[in-house]
């Protein structure tokens, strides 16, 4: 009886319904998802959540490990804080020593003030997720420890996350656009121009695109702003991104094309830019925005590539790249090793794109 | 297969072409032009340039005309073998280039051959025990080798080289080596440091093989004729290896024409974390110097070594697949 059911609901449900279905069975797609939409979160409060002004610098704050949140007081009450750390001069070296100072607790409190920015570049406010009760959280909270110039390396990472995930979405809607404009075009009206735009795609997959990215990427002048830096950088990316969206979309035209009811449209006398955007293009968007997510990992490896190399996005912009670069020699990591910790949300960001794009490419295609 | 033949030949010799057009415009992009960067480079350093060598080289690259003038003008240069000087070490582009262009070749090629031999048992293995340990384990060292960026993943196994084993697996010579001349004893003491960076330039193209290999090792095996072949008393290592493994390894071999390029981008970015002496690092301070000529050059020659060796994995897989060499697969 329950079979009956399950039947008839399959058979009366829309194609989202039937792609949503699907998409739940694939338990670590769903997972994946869950945890990207956590990162843009992140990266939509970034400021809320970073709680030290990300370029406030102190020389003597330099190389702090990161300190824990202590849960609990000493009667054992729930009571999270952190003890300010006090310098101390070694009195052989003269060196600073920091050192946290159990004498001197700071508690945590949710929504405290911190350094003043804009909520959304609107709202001014100087909220932040995490704060201190007396005193200023850069003195007292060192989640992740602090970098060579004595910066917050938690509120670095958070900011930079948003540079980060920024890039990635506006450097892949632009190779969409190349991407769908050519691939649509090559699918289309095949012919010469089928003939030229596959070639076209064979040549710039044949060639070695590092070495090229380095090469444009070292052309943009040092005196450029950060935003005209970001903004050339996610152009660089995008120019040799496409071709991998640009064969889904001609695949997916080729394949429609022939379909019975796109010749139905036809023989009901439906125009041509009626037929692509009624009836084709509803038909494959499932197919692009699965494209879509298994591009987004690869466009973000490529930004933190070239910002690592010192390419790509430069100081004071912060991204993953640049936080990396940081990390690069041998002697900081031996001294700093909590700076390689940037590595995690890299990794676990493209996982989970590459996860929920195997996932999303699996449910796209629901009657398969 | 003449047929075959003759368009990978040309869509090769147009690929070769529009990376000479790349090339010159990288390296024209920087606003200042090279000679005025010689110049200005040589009289930082003390050395003058005379006026009369500065515009005999501006003649040699016509740079007062036009920009398609001054496309052929360095077009035949390069092509005649004369790269130019490099101003930031004073001396010929390929004295400096030097051996670094063959070891990145040894090593690009080292790292192909190592995905190779890794990939296909690994994918076998995976396929034939599905939903085995090991499968897992593989399956998770393959997520791995996908996700972490190379130069990531160069890093931290410096990091953690250097934490547990107290060893560096910075180079690819000992110091006693690195200025040496060619000897046995250099050529061992290459070998013995090339392993750690070829199998970290190895992991992404063997994550991805191991997944196409896989798949599609899956997907032969629940073919009826697998079935047939069992019931007919074959020896499961025949089933298995006699078929299936061959039908499976076809899209597998046709994904090496990607795999180089892919390879030789992978080889500058690990070369530069792990400082080997490839042209990795070099084309990094060229670029960062403006030092355009020896930049160009480099990118040229790695663009153009990228094509011929697709060319001739074009050729192998026309030797190995008898429908391409049969003219039936386009």
């Amino acid at each position: 009886m329950s079979d009956v059911t399950a039947e008839s609901r399959v058979a009366i449900a829309s194609q989202r319904q039937l792609i949503w279905w699907r998409f739940r069975k694939h338990k670590l797609a769903l997972v994946s998802a869950t945890i990207v939409l956590l990162f843009y979160l992140v990266a939509a409060f970034a400021d809320t959540i970073a709680y030290s002004a990300p370029f406030d610098t102190e020389a003597a704050r330099s190389y702090i490990p990161p300190q824990p949140i202590h849960w609990f007081d000493a009667e054992g009450h729930f009571r999270p804080h952190v003890f300010a750390l006090k310098g101390k001069r070694d009195p052989r070296t003269f060196k600073l020593a920091y050192a946290p100072d159990p004498s001197e607790p700071r508690d945590l409190v949710l929504f405290g003030h911190g350094y003043g920015y804009k909520l959304f570049g609107l709202f001014p406010t100087d909220r932040h997720l995490l704060g201190v009760s007396n005193g200023r959280p850069q003195d007292a909270l060192f989640l992740l420890g602090t970098d060579q110039l004595g910066r917050d390396v938690f509120s670095r990472l958070v900011l930079a996350t948003q540079t980060s995930l920024t890039i990635g979405l506006v450097g892949v809607t632009l190779s969409l656009l190349l991407g769908i404009l050519l691939g649509g075009i090559s699918g289309l009206y095949g012919g010469w121009l089928d003939l030229g735009i596959q070639r076209l795609i064979e040549i710039l997959r044949s060639i070695p695109t590092i070495p090229l990215w380095m090469g444009l990427a070292a052309a943009v002048p040092n005196t450029w702003s950060s935003q005209k830096v970001y903004f050339a950088i996610t152009i660089i990316i995008s120019l040799i991104g496409w071709t991998e969206l640009a064969r889904v979309v001609r695949g997916r035209f080729l394949a429609l094309r022939e379909e019975d009811f796109i010749t139905a449209a036809e023989l009901c006398g439906a125009s041509r830019m009626r037929i692509i955007f009624k009836h084709m293009v509803p038909s494959f968007l499932s197919h692009i925005i699965a494209a879509v997510s298994l591009a987004l990992p690869a466009m973000i490896i490529s930004e933190t590539t070239l910002s690592f190399l010192g390419l790509g996005l430069r100081p004071p912009a912060i991204s993953w790249g640049v936080l990396l670069q940081d990390a690069q020699n041998l002697q900081t990591l031996g001294l700093a090793p909590w700076l390689l910790v940037v590595a995690l949300p890299v990794i676990v960001v493209i996982l989970a794109f590459n996860f929920l794009g195997d996932g999303l490419r699996d449910a796209a295609d629901p009657y398969g | 297969m003449i047929a075959y033949l003759t368009r990978r030949v040309v869509l090769a010799a147009i690929t070769i072409w529009a990376i000479t057009a790349v090339t010159f415009i990288i390296l024209k992009l920087p606003p200042v032009d090279f000679v005025d960067a010689y110049v200005a480079q040589a009289s930082s350093t003390g050395s003058s340039i005379s006026a009369a060598e500065a515009d005999a080289l501006r003649a040699a690259y016509g740079l007062n005309e036009s920009y398609l003038v001054q496309y052929t003008k360095w077009l035949s240069l390069v092509a005649s073998g004369d790269f130019g000087r490099s101003f930031e070490y004073g001396r010929p582009v390929t004295e400096v280039i030097g051996d670094r262009l063959w070891l990145t070749v040894l090593l690009s090629l080292g790292a192909i051959v190592v995905t190779w031999t890794m990939a296909l048992p690994i994918g076998i293995y995976s396929a034939v025990r599905q939903y085995s340990w090991g499968d897992y384990i593989f399956t998770f060292v393959g997520f791995i080798g996908l996700a972490v960026p190379s130069f990531l993943l160069a890093l931290i196994v410096m990091y953690f080289g250097l934490r547990l084993f107290n060893m560096s697996v910075g180079g690819l010579f000992s110091s006693d080596f690195a200025l040496a001349p060619w000897s046995w004893a250099k050529l061992w003491d290459l070998m013995k440091h090339l392993p750690v960076p070829m199998l970290i330039l190895a992991l992404p193209g063997i994550a991805q093989l191991v997944r196409i290999m896989r798949a599609n090792l899956l997907d032969e095996l629940r073919r009826p004729y697998v079935m047939t072949a069992r019931a007919r008393g074959l020896a499961e290592r025949k089933v298995i290896m006699k078929y299936p493994v061959r039908a499976a390894m076809n899209p597998f071999a046709s994904t090496i024409g990607y795999l180089l390029p892919y390879t030789v981008s992978g080889s500058i970015i690990i070369s530069i974390v792990l400082s080997l002496p490839t042209v990795g690092p070099l084309l990094l301070r060229s670029l960062i110097a403006q030092d355009m000529l020896l930049a160009s050059t480099i990118i040229l020659m790695l663009g153009i070594m990228t094509v011929i060796g697709t060319l001739l994995s074009d050729l192998l897989l026309m030797w190995i697949d008898p429908r391409i060499r049969l003219g039936q697969l386009k």
